[in-house]
């Protein structure tokens, strides 16, 4: 039998057991503990005339590596409603599974869609209740019953609703194009573009974002999860090969020590 | 390189650093807001509307964290449906102020928001509660967030008793817009929202519609 939480409450007050582990464990990394990868990112959803378009970059860092180039940052909340996320990968990764698991039980019980609002009060509940801990900037767009919704919720658990968005370490350079190209009622062709062009803004004016873009379209008709979208336009060229020929490393000395085991059980 | 660690304002907790302001009159109340949302020098959302129902005749006007806040304003308004529905009436604005209060002043030291009550009831008509760090106390007008610093002496020299609506309602504006002039944590635009006992009215001032002082 499935468990949801969305059916019981949670118990009351924090869990700050994981913080308690990580301050005993500072003391054996002397001063250097690992940072958990961020993305990096920019992420950015436009309200259109027919519903919501989302997009985001595909660029994953850790410090200054690129970890991944071609990583999903739009994650499926509902059949009608779509999360990008920025801040701390695995939490924006974990939380929105999480999210959609309890509305994927939710929906078997009631028979119907879940609302844009209700995945977005779970969410507050969820990160409110971790006061900050959990590092996860969310942009939820989604199509229901009531209209075009776009909310994003930020790590200490406040919501902001307005018809568009840019969230990530990109999102200022993102939010000067929504500024000047949103207007109400676009048409599908033009917020495509709008979202586009913004996070093109963010890719090539903040390190922390870049590589392709992803785009996602809901409307009351269904999803068109366009991935990727643009191609970036920098390719790697390889300057040459970096296999190793066998014989490479010459071998110093040998030593063999067979291994002295007995046979305790035989299956044919 | 540098470390790439993305820009402060994203850890950083998100804070409505405000203007409020709330004022009664004879028969009902006036409340006023501006309308940004601040992340360190970062502004993330430059339209919210921080005054938030709590019953038809109640609203609440919200201030520091944005979280804190909100939560703090959404729980309050499920303890009120209860308990308007327990009662078979509508709400006093004094229940609404001591619920919000409740919370306050029990998580003194975790939360950071201040919100000031205001609405019209049957029994007392315009109440304005101003329940900072846990304090419950009535008051013909109240200021709040971080802008009422730079309003005090102009309220403190223009208030006078038994303003009419209207006037209170260019009352709450003038501060508004002054404090929006002189705060950099306060923008946008100005909601207003006037109670009495036919009803409730939002109403936005846009940007450029706001009142004009000797600067501009």
């Amino acid at each position: 039998m499935a468990l949801s939480n969305v059916l019981e409450t949670p118990a009351a007050g924090f869990n700050f057991d994981n913080s308690a582990r990580n301050a005993a464990l500072e003391g054996l990394f002397d001063g250097q503990t690992p940072k958990p990868p961020k993305t990096g990112t920019t992420i950015a959803g436009v309200v259109f005339k027919d519903g919501v378009v989302l997009g985001a970059d595909t660029r994953a860092t850790s410090s200054e590596v690129v970890a991944d180039k071609m990583c999903a940052k739009i994650h499926y909340i509902a059949p009608n409603i779509y999360c990008c996320g920025a801040g701390t990968a695995a939490d924006t990764e974990k939380t929105t599974e999480l999210l959609s698991s309890n509305l994927t039980i939710f929906s078997l019980n009631s028979g119907r869609n879940p609302r844009v609002v209700m995945a977005v009060n779970i969410l507050q509940d969820t990160l409110y209740r971790y006061h900050g801990q959990i590092g996860a900037n969310l942009i939820l767009g989604g199509v229901d019953c009531t209209g075009n919704h776009l909310y994003t919720v930020g790590p200490y658990g406040s919501v902001n609703k307005t018809p568009y968005l840019a969230m990530g370490s990109g999102d200022l350079a993102a939010l000067g194009i929504l500024e000047d190209g949103y207007k109400p009622d676009l048409e599908l062709d033009k917020a495509k573009e709008l979202v586009r062009v913004a996070i093109h803004a963010g890719i090539m004016n903040d390190l922390g974002s870049g590589n392709n873009i992803d785009i996602c379209v809901i409307t009351r008709e269904g999803v068109d999860y366009i991935r990727p979208y643009q191609v970036s336009e920098y390719k790697d060229k390889r300057e040459t090969k970096y296999k190793y020929v066998p014989g490479t490393t010459p071998v110093l000395t040998e030593k063999v020590v067979p291994l002295k085991l007995e046979v305790v059980e035989e299956t044919v | 390189m540098l470390e790439e660690t993305g820009p402060e304002w994203l850890s950083e907790e998100v804070k409505t650093g405000t203007t409020i302001i709330a004022i009664e009159f004879n028969g009902g109340v006036v409340l006023g807001s501006d309308s940004r949302v601040s992340a360190g020098a970062s502004v993330v959302n430059r339209v919210m509307n921080k005054l938030s129902p709590l019953h038809d005749k109640i609203y609440c006007a919200l201030s520091g964290s944005a979280a804190d806040a909100q939560t703090i304003a959404e729980i309050v308004n499920y303890q009120l449906d209860v308990h308007s529905v327990e009662i078979d009436e509508d709400p006093q604005v004094r229940s609404a102020a001591s619920l919000v209060r409740n919370i306050s002043y029990k998580y003194k030291e975790e939360l950071s928001a201040h919100l000031i009550v205001a609405g019209w009831d049957r029994r007392d008509g315009g109440q304005v509660f101003a329940t900072l760090s846990g304090l419950l106390t009535r008051q013909p007008f109240a200021v709040g967030g971080s802008g009422s610093s730079y309003v005090y002496g102009f309220v403190d020299a223009e208030y006078r008793r038994d303003m009419s609506k209207e006037e209170c309602q260019q009352f709450v504006v003038n501060t508004l817009s002054l404090a929006m002039n002189r705060d950099g944590s306060s923008g946008g635009v100005a909601y207003i929202v006037s109670i009495d006992e036919h009803g409730t009215e939002e109403k936005v001032v846009l940007g450029n519609d706001l009142p004009t002082f000797f600067d501009q």
